[in-house]
């Protein structure tokens, strides 16, 4: 008799094959967030519409984001036995002329479509072969690597292209011991911003043998210029899903929460939706698989506050507070959620977790570096030609990235400035755009990877009016628990408003060296710890600039002549 | 008190529970009841706070603590759709600042705030979330990328005439 995920797998199959090998054309348009920012509701309404009047016979599937989001919205069509050709910046009336030309009669419109994807020896006239465009070909896609080719709204699709054997494997071959053994040897380490050893993380957890332990996956990610915790969850929520059931079974725990900010409607109902059909399936809830092991999952929603996203503030907002962070210890592992042992991981690291469990801690290992094995999942945004979400193999250069994937500038002839891993990363110069993305090649250089978000900005861009766009930022998101941070953020936005305006006074450095260490020493989070990092990195890499703003020979800073910025009106009291 | 009032007070009552009794998670809270009733009712009245301690059994206080603080609660009713405008990093080398100006001059307002006619909402946000497609705006929830000055103008424009019709 078949077993249990026997079964899903066979049915997963067939429900792929009717699909691929039915003989029946397929469309997929993709999706997400940033799809929906560049069109894609549209163009999918456009194809339905144009292939129903068509009367051609046709799936058509809205399946994920690629992360090619410069070439939004993507329109990828397959007729039978054919490679895929995919389409990008498609319009609603591109859509209808592809189903026109291409759907109706096979003839691809060729001066539309970016690449080819499949069998190599059937190539449409002169179409590059997807991984032969560098901004996809030099990705090593390992998390990412359903992206653009399944429905997240499906778990067949999910199991089909091997979804959930880990957690088969991990349920009926492995012991929890042996799990968090597995994930130490793979050198997995957090990719919330922290990169702590993820298996060293687990055995603090696993041992304690509480009736009631949770694990809870953190995708707050109020990181601007960071989307890939939204992006993995929208574009294939199973895999974070699959990972935070090992993870629960690996630690002996009972619950599992995915914490989601309230508002970003995409992620959040692709995952209620995984969740609702993992239940279905036998997945979650009492028994899973027939193999005596018992786990629930729920989505947590919060209201808006970036600093949600620290672990014990995050535990106070599941608990319905208001998400201030807690003094330590007690560590979560000891007293955590509703004060029981609690493990907390970002999106990111627990999707890994699948891959690592089903080709080993060697095979992971055999990408990245020594101390950061496999990869990291990078967001590309500013003044950069393929802005996008791509995973690269750690140990790539930032300038690989920025170059190779990234395409290069736009708007100017160089790349002036990055601000990476969210508001409180800080910013780099040219100087440092030759370290290896490595989590601890890039702490030596005075900067972090943190969530991965990489926003660049030309010769153009005013680096103080840039800082007190970041400070404005985490003043606005001061929990308000710790008065160096509340009070200091507030303080250095005063003088970096001054100083954008020209109006700087003597002293003012040193005035913001003095808040920084106050806030640095006097906060109990990272918010306040890290919230002078935004100034010091500028001061070492563009302290020229500062200064010439102080002394007044610059032009006002800023968006408008003044050299004022529109600044939130919102406060918490 | 006259009967209209009293009816239409005691329909809002009606529909604050209801949003916080439908909830389909298994882990309510005062902060999970609280998004639930700005879900459906776009804004957080005072009878909300009311009701959500009383379902959660703790004080006025204890909810109001917990509204006040994160910011997407509102506690009047906004216009008839909601103009998010992003402000973060990606969104500011972008020109996100001249596009929030626009938007301002267009609907009126100098600040977050709601045009006089009702029409329309504008909130500023700290990341929408799809940088890559930056400058963002939102309406309702739903993300708009690329946009530019005279884009994102014409849309708060519309949307404003479109309200007040």
């Amino acid at each position: 008799m078949p077993s249990k995920f026997e079964e899903l797998v066979e049915r997963a199959n067939a429900r792929w094959a009717e699909l691929a090998d039915s003989g029946k054309l397929w469309i997929r348009v993709q999706g997400g967030t940033s799809g929906q920012a560049a069109g894609s509701d549209e163009v999918m309404a456009s194809v339905k519409e144009a292939v129903e009047s068509s009367g051609v016979d046709a799936n058509i599937t809205p399946v994920s984001a690629i992360g090619l989001m410069y070439l939004e919205p993507i329109v990828d069509v397959q007729m039978p036995g054919e490679p895929r050709v995919l389409y990008g910046n498609v319009t609603p009336e591109l859509a209808t002329e592809i189903v026109d030309k291409h759907v109706k009669n096979g003839e691809p419109v060729a001066e539309r479509a970016f690449a080819y994807w499949g069998d190599r020896s059937k190539r449409p006239g002169t179409l590059p072969h997807i991984e032969d465009i560098d901004a996809f070909g030099k990705q090593t896609r390992i998390v990412t690597k359903n992206f653009g080719s399944t429905n997240p709204h499906s778990l067949l699709h999910y199991i089909a292209n091997g979804g959930y054997s880990a957690l088969n494997k991990a349920l009926n071959e492995q012991t929890p011991e042996g799990i968090v053994d597995e994930v130490k040897a793979s050198g997995l380490r957090g990719r919330g911003g922290a990169a702590f050893p993820t298996g060293l993380k687990w055995s603090f957890l696993a041992p304690n043998t509480a009736p009631v332990k949770y694990v809870l996956c953190n995708c707050e990610e109020g990181d601007p210029g960071a989307f890939n915790d939204k992006g993995i969850l929208e574009n294939d929520p199973h895999m974070l899903i699959e990972g935070l059931i090992i993870n629960g079974y690996a630690t002996n725990s009972t619950h599992g929460y995915v914490f989601i900010r309230q508002g970003h409607e995409i992620p959040i109902e692709a995952t209620r939706k995984a969740i609702r059909d993992a239940y279905d399936a036998g997945l979650l809830g009492e028994n899973i698989l027939g193999s005596g092991f018992s786990f629930e999952m729920e989505v947590s929603l919060t209201g808006d506050s970036y600093v949600a996203g620290e672990e014990t503030a995050l535990m106070e907002a599941i608990e319905g507070k208001r998400s201030t962070p807690r003094f330590k210890p007690p560590f979560p592992a000891a007293a955590g959620l509703w004060q029981k042992p609690t493990n907390i991981n970002n999106v990111k690291t627990i999707s890994y977790v699948p891959s690592i469990d089903t080709n080993s801690a060697e095979w992971f290992k055999s990408t990245g570096t020594e101390g950061s094995t496999g990869t990291a999942i990078v967001c590309l945004s500013g003044h950069i030609k393929h802005p996008g979400m791509y995973e690269v193999a750690m140990g790539m250069t930032i300038r690989q990235v920025l170059e190779d994937i990234g395409g290069g500038v736009t708007g100017g002839d160089h790349i002036k400035v990055l601000q990476t891993g969210g508001p409180l990363g800080g910013v780099l110069g040219s100087e440092a755009f030759d370290v290896a993305i490595d989590f601890d090649e890039m702490s030596k250089a005075g900067a972090i990877l943190g969530s991965g978000g990489i926003i660049v900005g030309n010769e153009t861009t005013d680096v103080v009016d840039l800082i007190r766009s970041l400070i404005a930022f985490t003043q606005f998101e001061s929990c308000g628990k710790c008065f160096p941070c509340r009070l200091g953020n507030t303080h250095m936005l005063e003088v970096l408003d001054r100083m954008c305006k020209n109006e700087s006074r003597a002293g003012d450095l040193d005035l913001l060296e003095k808040v920084g260490t106050n806030m640095k020493v006097g906060s109990l989070c990272g918010h306040g710890q890290l919230g002078y990092n935004p100034v010091s990195s500028a001061l070492q890499y563009f302290g020229d600039e500062f200064k010439q703003r102080i002394e007044g020979s610059l032009e006002p800073s800023g968006p408008f002549e003044d050299g004022s910025m529109i600044l939130p009106t919102r406060t918490r009291p | 008190m006259t009967t209209a009032t009293s009816d239409t007070a005691a329909k809002l009552r009606e529909r604050i529970r209801h949003a916080i009794s439908s909830q389909q998670q298994p882990t309510v809270t005062v902060l999970s009841s609280l998004l639930a009733v700005q879900d459906a009712l776009h804004y957080i009245p005072d009878e909300a706070i009311e009701e959500v301690a009383d379902h959660s059994k703790t004080s006025i206080n204890e909810v109001w603590s917990v509204a006040s603080f994160y910011t997407n609660f509102r506690f009047t009713p906004p216009g008839k759709v909601t103009l998010d405008v992003c402000w973060g990093p990606s969104c500011h080398l972008l020109g996100a600042q001249q596009i929030l100006k626009a938007v301002q001059g267009e609907l009126g307002v100098e600040e977050e705030a709601t045009s006089k006619d009702g029409s329309v909402t504008l909130r500023y946000s700290t990341c929408l979330g799809a940088c890559a497609n930056a400058p963002v705006i939102a309406v309702d929830h739903h993300m708009k990328g690329r946009v530019t000055v005279e884009s994102a103008a014409k849309l708060a424009a519309s949307l404003r005439k479109a309200g007040s019709d």
